[in-house]
């Protein structure tokens, strides 16, 4: 079966780097990577690809000129073409946005799987797979850390908070990847010039009828609190004072 | 009076700016300037693939060189799994064309690849620096079509080069090497002892500088491609100070035979082709002491604000902020000579001079780093809990490799006579 997997990828803050809010705003200057989820998509798509489960990987991102590196790396890590919607670098896209682009996106490229990261590391959402199933009525199976595909049906194994689950569904499905999926390859030398040879087609959130503009408006940002030192109490009536009186939480 | 001097001064010239202003025509044939100072970028300017592969190679030494460096240190070997590594990642054959077997990338992406793999090892770096500046260069530029066939894809894929020139009695005067190559019908009969040979213990391929013809005394050096299995013999392994995963050998052959056909390039040209080459490896070393003090500021910086003595953290003060700040120019002023350097190569432009300042520069400014990192990082840097002693004990053979730091003096003092001598 020629199955084709679409990846959607997001360039976000790099996960090593330590956050910095300055004026009310995060400091976006900074290294950037492709989110360490849709890492993990893009592994177990071109292993299925590789596998010869799959006949193509596809890859697309929403974001800015600078998001054009996220999708070189796709590429270079095994994805045969990518798709840029391009907006501008002041703009934010949210999740049901995003949802909505793939739902034309995939109107056109007609895959078999969409293979989401799990949630992106800047926002936390993990609701654009979701939101992608509800706007396709399509089943999803999210959290995966294995994913199986014979003949047309996933077999999928879910990280759930108590514990493993195990699903199966027909395809065309949306899956979400979790951290065990995999461990994502490194882009060798040779795939990151090959990638250079491999096609970037260029689109903008009108060329496919969907509104970008975001629902949800950001009021406040600000670091957490800072960790201060504890203290030392010497009984337990002393503890329930505290607690009560200086911490506040009872 | 100073006025009336002044006035002649300005007139004496003007005088002579006016026939420099006829002959400015001819005057400003020679320069390469460009048309507007908006399309100069700065040195910290890549392409695409430049950038993807730094962010490779620097996560490639951090998750999988990394967690080996103490033990491979430890154990003066340089762990299989990273040589293998290497070479998947299509590191050891980076400029090397892809029909084979190569990453057909610049030469700075090489030179991008020897500075990340330094910030986390410099011997696993000097390895990959030997066999891409040094091995694969002598073969692309100076091999004939079957030699490059045969032997530049074994050293992408699988098989370690090393280059072997040194002997006990030649180092700095190279030319003044011992090993003999006498030619009997179809072979050359090598016999003769190398020393210092980096990568030699893993090396499959190697790079043997021998005379023809010691009547020519060095225009008789001619390059040889020598086989493992030909019969070369590790004499010795040297116990080394510093980049002790990098092996270091001496080398002996006993009057082995060698294919005429192993002649790489010309007969007696070898002293050239080596002379080359040097020049062009200068630049790998130079990022190699760039990567390892980069590296060990990388370590030692961060500690500086962790730790509090006398109730603030010690890199808040003021001795400690001249001092870090003093360091980073001159890392910045060594990364600037290099990248030039790599540039200048690139584009098929003269870069002896800015090659041999890179090497000099970097190799100084690798030492004072590392030094400084043991200091800032204080008692604990002085034990192997920690990687920056290992940095402070790798930095020393930068002023020796690859040309000696007087060596550099004299190549940069040679040219620069060139230059102002009348």
């Amino acid at each position: 079966m020629a199955h084709r997997i679409l990846v959607p990828v997001k360039r976000v803050i790099d996960y090593a780097v330590k956050i910095r809010v300055a004026g009310g705003k995060i400091d976006t200057n900074v290294k950037h990577s492709m989110n360490p989820f849709d890492e993990i998509a893009i592994e177990e798509a071109v292993r299925l690809k590789e596998a010869k489960k799959a006949a193509e990987v596809v890859t697309v991102t929403v974001g800015s000129t600078k998001s054009q590196e996220t999708l070189r790396t796709a590429l270079a890590m095994g994805a045969d073409r990518a798709l840029h919607v391009e907006i501008p670098e002041s703009a934010e896209v949210q999740p049901l946005e995003v949802a909505k682009i793939l739902k034309a996106i995939v109107a056109k490229e007609s895959p078999s799987i969409v293979l989401l990261g799990k949630q992106a590391i800047d926002d936390d959402a993990g609701q654009t797979g979701q939101m992608l199933a509800g706007l396709l009525d399509w089943p999803q199976a999210t959290f995966a850390s294995k994913v199986e595909l014979n003949d047309s049906v996933l077999t999928v194994t879910r990280e759930v908070d108590g514990g493993l689950e195990t699903v199966k569904t027909t395809l065309p499905a949306i899956l979400t990847a979790d951290l065990r999926l995999n461990q994502p390859r490194y882009a060798t030398l040779p795939n990151i010039m090959k990638a250079k040879k491999k096609p970037i087609e260029k689109l903008s959130p009108a060329d496919l009828g969907v509104d970008v503009t975001p629902r949800i408006k950001v009021l406040e940002v600000s670091e957490p609190p800072k960790r201060s030192a504890g203290k030392t109490v010497g009984s337990v009536d002393e503890l329930i004072d505290k607690l009560k009186n200086e911490a506040g939480v009872i | 009076m100073s006025v009336p001097r002044f006035a002649s001064l300005v007139s004496r010239s003007r005088a002579a700016a006016a026939p420099a202003l006829r002959n400015a025509a001819r005057s400003f044939s020679t320069t390469n300037a460009v048309r507007s100072a908006g399309s100069i970028p700065s040195l910290h300017t890549f392409t695409e693939e430049e950038v993807m592969l730094r962010e490779a190679v620097a996560k490639f030494a951090t998750e999988v060189v990394g967690p080996k460096v103490r033990e491979m240190d430890e154990n003066e070997m340089m762990d299989r799994s990273v040589i293998d590594g290497l070479f998947q990642q299509g590191l050891m054959g980076i400029e090397t064309p892809a029909e084979l077997n190569g990453s057909g990338t610049s030469f700075t992406a090489a030179i991008l690849t020897v500075e990340e793999l330094a910030k986390v090892d410099p011997s696993v770096s000097v390895m990959c620096d030997v066999q891409n500046t040094l091995v694969n260069t002598v073969f692309t530029k100076y091999a004939n079509a079957e030699q490059k066939e045969k032997y530049l894809p074994k050293l992408a894929t699988d098989t370690i080069g090393c280059f072997c020139l040194s002997e006990a009695g030649s180092g700095s005067d190279a030319f003044a090497l011992q090993t003999k190559a006498d030619k009997q019908g179809d072979y050359y009969i090598l016999s003769g002892t190398k020393m210092w040979i980096t990568n030699s213990y893993e090396a499959g391929i190697f790079l043997v500088f021998a005379n023809v013809d010691p009547s020519k005394g060095y225009k008789g050096i001619t390059c040889f491609i020598v086989e493992k299995d030909m019969g070369v013999e590790i004499a010795k392994k040297e116990k080394k100070l510093g980049i002790r995963a990098s092996s270091t050998c001496a080398l002996s052959f006993d009057d082995i035979k060698v294919p005429a056909s192993n002649v790489l390039g010309q007969i007696g040209q070898g002293y050239k082709y080596a002379i080359e080459i040097l020049n062009e490896g200068r630049i790998g070393i130079a990022a190699q002491m760039l990567g390892l003090a980069q590296g060990a500021f990388d370590l030692a910086v961060p500690y500086t604000f962790d730790r509090k003595q006398f109730g603030q953290a010690i890199g808040d003060f003021q001795g400690m902020q001249h001092q870090y700040a003093q360091i980073a120019v001159e890392i910045e002023a060594a990364r600037l000579l290099t990248y030039n350097a790599a540039r200048l190569k690139e584009q098929g432009k003269s870069f002896v001079k800015e090659a041999a300042m890179a090497k000099l520069y970097a190799s100084q400014v690798a030492e004072r780093a590392a030094s400084k990192a043991v200091e800032w990082m204080g008692g604990v840097a002085f034990t192997r809990d920690l990687l920056v002693e290992k940095f402070y004990r790798d930095c020393k053979i930068g002023a020796i490799y690859e040309g000696t730091s007087n060596i550099q003096l004299q190549t940069i003092a040679k040219i620069l006579k060139t230059q102002y001598a009348k």
